[in-house]
């Protein structure tokens, strides 16, 4: 279905000064103008000043002197664009998909639609009924091509209708060539060559269009190419490209609802019907938006991500409606549609598992839903081992949910060498390939590394003998500890290959004090390695 | 709730008088020590300048799998996930668990929910008590939050008696509240034995933990080491001055099964 927004910048001016169409400033004659290098332009005239002479494109000095008391207005095309963004996307209520056709155009697709509302008439009554309401013209026509849809919204006859088993030839034959979606000048060029409808463009011969329009390629400036796209002989793409079947249910409801029982209610019939559309599919949703469009034509969208496919229509309710706590139903909500837009195969299973499921506790795909729905998907992560010798880089933090899989399995950390050294390795690390090997392999490590990191490390003032001694007291959070024993120092160069020159290198010591206290601290560079001032020391760990 | 209430249907006739009834139960119930089965709620508290609390119930809750899964068939190894639950103030002052320090055996199996207040915390501890697919739930919570009141420790040890899955709860900071925690430790770290091949280093990890509530065990106080494979319990008094014997357990690990003289 092509919708044209005929007047969408003077609807716009128009209903941002809350005007009715024909009265108030709208009654005298008015043209939106834009600012070009040869002074104002004009850029849409309302009914008024197109009965009084303006068009757009016209130069407004030029208006003047036809309507002398004509009012002028800015143009906003960013605006006008924003707003056919929202359309857009407020038009999905007839389609599972929608795109832009800028600057005042929209194309829904409608296959396999129709039936939804009745009939293909329907669907365009009801579309002109929103529009009235909305108080923006359109006119729309819907056919099995967009760009037959396209010609027939601009330049057919109201609300019309191609079915698929018309002949499109003999239906468009009539239009004009304007209506191929041509650059003016290659609309110039028709003219002057006397083409002025399709059917002329038919008598002339393929060959001798290809001939005269054989260095053109771009679809606008080609009429064959838009022909071919009319009649459906080459596809043509349209933004966004979204799988065409996507599981998809909705309630259109008679009142629009403002309460939150019944917007639970709601949730519940379109996620047991969700269920019934999965199973029949096979399939268990991985990603689910439920979008309520408001009666004020604003969109909300919820959007919920499963860390496992599912179908279960109490776990989608109670994961929404946590996600549903601050909606604003405004007015009330009139359509609620529930997408499962992304969805993986899941075999059919036995009935009773849900309330196996009751008895024996939750599964851990369930559990991990529920703790991210309520704690946010950044606070349930989980460890995993990264190839480097930084202790902080040596671990990464990888969410849970979205992720493709948490078999144990897959998130195993894959080795990968460190870049390669365009030197000899010892003169630069003195001789570390052993340890490399022990950061890949961290069986030892379990007994030389920390139980628990501070996300920062935390200065401490120490007493030890300059510049490399051990440690002997130290300074943390107010308490002065001893250092009974130490090991150390290992030594932690910085990676080169990523960090500045001017890095220091790290001296670790696992150092336990007076009490049995084991901590982690390293000394951040060396007297006098130009690096610095007197290094600071730091701890970094707590062992258990 | 204290032991002598919680132990009254082994108690001999009403008529003999608490304090000795105590004394006999002290005598009468078996003291704990490793490798016994652990309960289903335990509490350890700890310091927030050492991790022992965490350390000890990692070494606890390692016991405790190792007891469950002796009893059961000795079928395929347990991959069941760990969770590692913090509120935002234990994470700061105590930090995130780090992957390289954990037993190898949890390296794969932790998941870690950092929870921004005490509330939140109580929730996902609870959450990870109903799910069956969890080895142990530790959780760790910093000072007495008003969440943390009896009525929330009661729905804890009923969730996971329930389903079966132990909770280990690290308090920081806090205060000997109000509990239904089956265990209760506390817990400081001692100093450790000395390596065999480097005495001036810090050994094993080492702590000195008193039992100071417990349902099924008389109090006392233990000096518990992890040895890297399982939990060793000594009477802390026994043998402070006698040199411990060297261990070379570190070695023989990094070694990864080669021959020593090949390091």
């Amino acid at each position: 279905m092509s919708i044209w927004l005929a007047q969408l910048a003077v609807d716009r001016w128009r209903l941002s000064n809350g005007t009715l169409r024909g009265q108030g400033a709208d009654a005298a004659p008015t043209v939106l103008i834009s600012e070009t290098a040869h002074g104002p332009r004009i850029a849409a005239a309302n009914e008024a000043g197109r009965l009084a002479g303006a068009r757009s494109g016209m130069m407004l000095a030029d208006a003047r002197t036809l309507c002398p008391e004509i009012q002028t207005a800015p143009a906003d095309p960013a605006g006008d664009l924003a707003l056919l963004e929202k359309l857009a996307l407020w038009a999905r209520r007839w389609g599972p998909w929608s795109a832009l056709d800028p600057p005042d155009g929209l194309i829904v697709d409608v296959t396999a639609v129709a039936h939804l509302f009745g009939s293909e008439r329907r669907l365009i009554a009801d579309a002109q009924r929103a529009f009235a309401a909305r108080d923006l013209s359109a006119r729309m026509a819907i056919a099995p091509t967009a760009g037959a849809a396209w010609a027939l919204a601009h330049y057919g006859s109201a609300h019309a209708i191609l079915a698929p088993e018309e002949d499109a030839t003999m239906r468009l034959a009539e239009l004009p060539v304007a209506a191929l979606r041509l650059d003016p000048d290659v609309l110039t060029v028709l003219r002057r060559l006397g083409l002025k409808r399709l059917s002329d463009l038919g008598g002339v011969g393929r060959d001798a269009l290809q001939r005269r329009f054989r260095n053109r390629k771009s679809p606008a400036s080609n009429p064959l190419v838009r022909i071919d796209q009319l009649l459906g002989r080459v596809p043509e793409p349209l933004l966004p490209v979204i799988p065409q079947d996507i599981p998809l249910v909705e309630r259109r409801l008679m009142e629009p609802i403002r309460h939150r029982e019944l917007l639970d209610q709601v949730l519940r019939d379109l996620a047991a019907d969700m269920a019934r559309e999965l199973e029949g599919k096979g399939q268990g949703a991985r990603r689910l938006e439920l979008a309520m469009w408001r009666v004020d034509g604003e969109v909300l969208v919820r959007a919920l991500e499963l860390s496992a496919s599912t179908r279960d229509p109490a776990h989608i309710c109670r994961l929404f409606s946590a996600k549903l706590d601050d909606v604003d139903a405004g007015f009330g909500i009139e359509l609620l549609r529930l997408r499962a837009s992304w969805a993986e195969p899941l075999a059919l299973d036995q009935r009773d598992i849900e309330s196996a499921a009751e008895e024996h506790g939750t599964s851990l795909s369930a559990c991990i839903d529920r703790l991210t729905v309520r704690l946010g998907k950044q606070a349930v992560q989980r460890p995993v081992p990264h190839v480097s010798h930084l202790p902080e880089r040596a671990q990464r933090w990888q969410f849970l949910s979205g992720a493709p899989s948490t078999s144990v399995d897959g998130l195993r950390c894959q080795p990968t060498p460190p870049p390669s050294h365009p030197y000899p390795r010892d003169t630069l690390m003195g001789g570390w390939e052993g340890e490399w090997a022990g950061a890949a392999s961290s069986h030892e490590a379990g007994q030389k590394r920390p139980l628990k990191l501070l996300d920062r490390p935390e200065v401490i003032s120490v007493l030890y003998a300059t510049p490399d001694g051990y440690p002997k007291a130290f300074r943390w959070r107010g308490e002065v500890h001893e250092v009974k024993r130490v090991e150390g120092p290992e030594r932690i160069a910085p990676e080169w290959w990523r960090e500045r020159s001017t890095a220091r290198l790290r001296d670790y010591y696992r150092i336990e004090d007076e009490k049995g206290r084991r901590y982690w601290i390293y000394r951040h560079g060396i007297a006098g390695d130009g690096r610095g001032d007197l290094p600071l020391w730091y701890l970094h760990g707590i062992f258990g | 709730m204290s032991h002598t209430a919680n132990a009254a249907p082994q108690m001999p006739p009403a008529s003999t008088m608490t304090a000795s009834a105590a004394a006999l139960v002290r005598t009468r119930l078996p003291h704990w020590k490793p490798g016994l089965a652990a309960p289903r709620h335990s509490e350890i508290f700890a310091s927030s300048d050492e991790a022992s609390g965490a350390g000890l119930a990692l070494a606890l809750a390692r016991d405790a799998m190792k007891v469950a899964a002796r009893d059961m068939a000795p079928a395929q190894e347990d991959r069941r996930q760990i969770l590692w639950v913090q509120d935002r103030s234990a994470l700061r002052l105590t930090g995130r668990p780090y992957v390289h320090g954990l037993p190898p055996e949890l390296h794969h199996r932790l998941i870690h929910v950092e929870a921004g207040s005490p509330e939140d915390a109580l929730f996902a501890l609870e959450e990870g008590l109903r799910c069956r697919d969890l080895a142990f739930v530790l959780g760790e919570i910093a000072g007495n939050p008003r969440g943390l009141n009896f009525t929330a420790s009661r729905r804890l040890s009923l969730a996971a008696e329930k389903h079966g899955v132990p909770l280990w709860l690290v308090r920081l900071d806090a205060q000997h509240d109000l509990s239904s925690a089956r265990m209760r430790w506390k817990v400081v770290s001692a100093p450790s034995s000395a390596p065999r091949w480097n005495v001036e280093a810090p050994g094993r990890p080492t702590w000195r933990a008193e039992l100071f509530r417990a349902r099924s065990h008389p109090p006392g106080e233990w000096s518990l080491s992890d040895d890297g494979n399982s939990l060793i319990a000594a009477r802390p008094h026994s043998s402070p001055e006698k040199p411990t014997p060297p261990d070379h357990v570190d070695l023989a690990r990094a070694a990864g099964g080669r021959s020593l003289a090949a390091l």
